[in-house]
């Protein structure tokens, strides 16, 4: 009997979890025809809105974009999760790149530099380190 | 390149980062995922040259730069031990905190060459952006080296409680927020430092009361404060892949904060005041009976689970810190070969950071499909014979599921006292990280195996060769 119940609740939770992901892929492609239409709208930034604006926007959908992929990362992969956030967050080299390659100030290079070091070290050293332990995760053999 | 081709480019290299994170949905898709990532990098690092385009000296500047940064990382990434990527990450995010510091002040000191204007007239936006994103940089920073200390063992784990420490915190929270304005309207330098300096201070005093227990959430928390530095300095740099970047980065640390408090039944708030966990002192459930402990050989252990016909193992931090892990597999094997179903069960809050266990077990080989989730496994001890808990401590505490009195009363737990045996290879009879008194090892059916958990995993293999 007990095993009865647990099959129905198990049954219950199946329908559950199908309907939750029904209700994400929903979502998920609201997001992404959201994401589309901020961007072409960002096309006419010369229309007065400040360009500020349309960053925001692309932010806020951003944080709504993260918020379901990495729900949708298994348990599992959270540790190489974190290393790979680490490594894309490294983009910020752009502005050391700047820095260092323009700014007439020799104390801006020196800062840049240093940055550009620093983004370094978590470009190479992060997405290396992930794609090492990725390597690792492997399936029953046979 | 025109600045339109630039920034469609820079889109394109954040989608590639979204796609990074879309592939770690399955094991098998996220080598591929990973790879977009770096597709991604490259792009972006491709086009901000090219739409520099800088002088002969400045290139080889960068060269150099990339080259020193770039061989240290990759060393550091082909040496570190798996065992250590905890304290690794802490770093990492250490780094990314100083390196957004280090970007604001160069905008700060050459804001033409990020085309936000002259110095002295930066405009008003750009610099409230600038002092958000270095004050988080500056946060960051000091808070994952103290996470890095306290992980690595340079530093103890017990929390450090000043007093009045959140009057402090919430003085400098009012003081950095007067800054920040105040910066903004006169984009005077040595305000800009007084941030930093402040930001700084302040990341140190937000981690020191946190202890050990709690640093899954710590780690997960300084990632997403890297995210959101990296987007304040996108938005001053009007980089829409900074931008997306760091947005994603947010929202996953502060999902996988979320994750690890549930894991624990606790609030954000409470962890983020800290000075749970490193104190020792009795807590909870005085009297149960007879305090006696039943403990067991490793040949006993060795004849229970070579009789058993299902075993699932609970690894925990401890495994992490005796090396465990590829002993472990190998009595896995042994046991598999005479006909024993093997399964590991792993809590969502085992080790010092979110999905520490699943990547030592798949250092030493284990299939990742022999590994299960509390959620998943948790109905299923009630079905085995031998439950084998090894370096796990309070996520096994039957005190979390009917001890109201208990600290960690409302804390998922995985049911090991529900298998028929309860194997319990643990150093001593200490307590675990909570400092709390594990109820389990007083169960008729716990025998406690007490040895270094690498040695007690070993001299079970050599029994299960007799």
């Amino acid at each position: 009997m007990a095993s009865d119940t647990a099959r129905d609740t198990l049954q219950r939770l199946n329908e559950a979890g199908a309907a939750i992901r029904d209700a994400r892929t929903g979502v998920e492609r609201m997001i992404g025809e959201g994401v589309g239409d901020a961007t072409a709208a960002a096309g006419h930034a010369a229309t007065g809105v400040d360009p500020f604006v349309f960053h925001f926007a692309i932010f806020i959908l951003a944080i709504f974009v993260g918020y379901y992929v990495v729900w949708s990362v298994t348990p599992a992969l959270h540790t190489p999760l974190m290393s790979v956030t680490n490594a894309i967050s490294s983009v910020i080299v752009v502005g050391a790149l700047l820095a260092v390659g323009l700014s007439a100030s020799g104390l801006a290079t020196g800062f840049g530099f240093v940055a550009l070091i620093l983004a370094s070290v978590n470009i190479f050293g992060g997405f290396l380190v992930t794609q090492r332990m990725l390597g690792m995760y492997k399936k029953k053999s046979k | 390149m025109s600045e339109s081709t630039a920034a469609f480019l820079y889109l394109v290299s954040g989608v590639l980062f979204i796609l990074a994170l879309r592939g770690l949905s399955h094991p098998t898709t996220s080598r591929q995922g990973n790879m977009m990532g770096m597709v991604g990098m490259a792009i972006a690092i491709l086009t901000t040259l090219f739409l520099a385009g800088p002088s002969f000296g400045g290139f080889a500047l960068i060269v150099v730069g990339i080259a020193i940064g770039g061989t240290a990382g990759a060393i550091i990434a082909r040496r570190i031990a798996m065992t250590a990527m905890p304290q690794l990450v802490a770093a990492f995010h250490s780094l990314v905190g100083l390196a957004a510091v280090m970007v604001a002040a160069a905008a700060l000191y050459a804001p033409e060459s990020m085309g936000i204007g002259a110095i002295g007239a930066i405009h008003g936006q750009a610099l409230v952006e600038m002092s958000i994103g270095v004050a988080i940089g500056a946060i960051t920073f000091t808070g994952s080296v103290i996470a890095f200390l306290k992980l690595d063992g340079r530093m103890s784990g017990k929390p450090i409680m000043l007093p009045q420490r959140h009057a402090i915190n919430i003085a400098l929270g009012v003081l950095l927020v007067v800054l920040v304005v105040w910066f903004a309207a006169t984009e005077s330098h040595a305000l800009f430092w007084l941030v930093v300096l402040v930001s700084l201070a302040l990341g140190v005093l937000l981690i020191i009361p946190i202890g050990g227990a709690d640093m899954p959430v710590v780690v997960s928390m300084l990632n997403s404060y890297s995210g959101w530095a990296a987007a304040g300095i996108g938005f001053t740099l009007q980089n829409l892949a900074l931008i997306i970047t760091g947005a994603l980065v947010g929202s996953s640390g502060a999902i996988l904060s979320y994750i690890m408090c549930k894991g624990m039944n606790r609030s954000f708030i409470s962890v983020i005041l800290g000075g749970f966990g490193g104190e020792s002192g009795p807590a909870g459930g005085e009297d149960m009976g007879d305090r006696t402990i039943k403990q067991g050989s490793a040949e006993d252990a060795a004849y229970l689970m070579a009789n058993a016909s299902k075993v699932i193992i609970v690894p925990g931090y401890g495994m992490a810190v005796a090396q465990a892990q590829h002993a472990l597999r190998e009595m896995a094997d042994k046991l598999k070969e005479e006909g024993v179903e093997v399964k590991y069960a792993i809590h969502p809050v085992a080790g010092r950071m979110p999905g520490h266990m699943n990547v030592l077990l798949a250092e030493a080989n284990v299939p990742y499909d022999d590994v299960f989730e509390l959620e998943d496994i948790n109905s299923e001890f009630s079905q085995s014979d031998v439950a084998f808990v090894i370096g796990a401590n309070d996520v096994t505490n039957p005190a979390a599921r009917d001890d109201k009195t208990s600290p960690i009363y409302g804390m998922p737990i995985l049911n090991v006292d529900q298998a028929q045996t309860c194997l319990f290879v643990k150093r001593s009879l200490g307590s675990g990280y909570a400092g709390i008194d594990n109820t389990l090892f007083y169960k008729d059916n716990t025998m406690m195996l007490l040895a270094d958990a690498k040695k007690m995993v070993e001299d079970i293999v050599k029994a299960l060769d007799r």
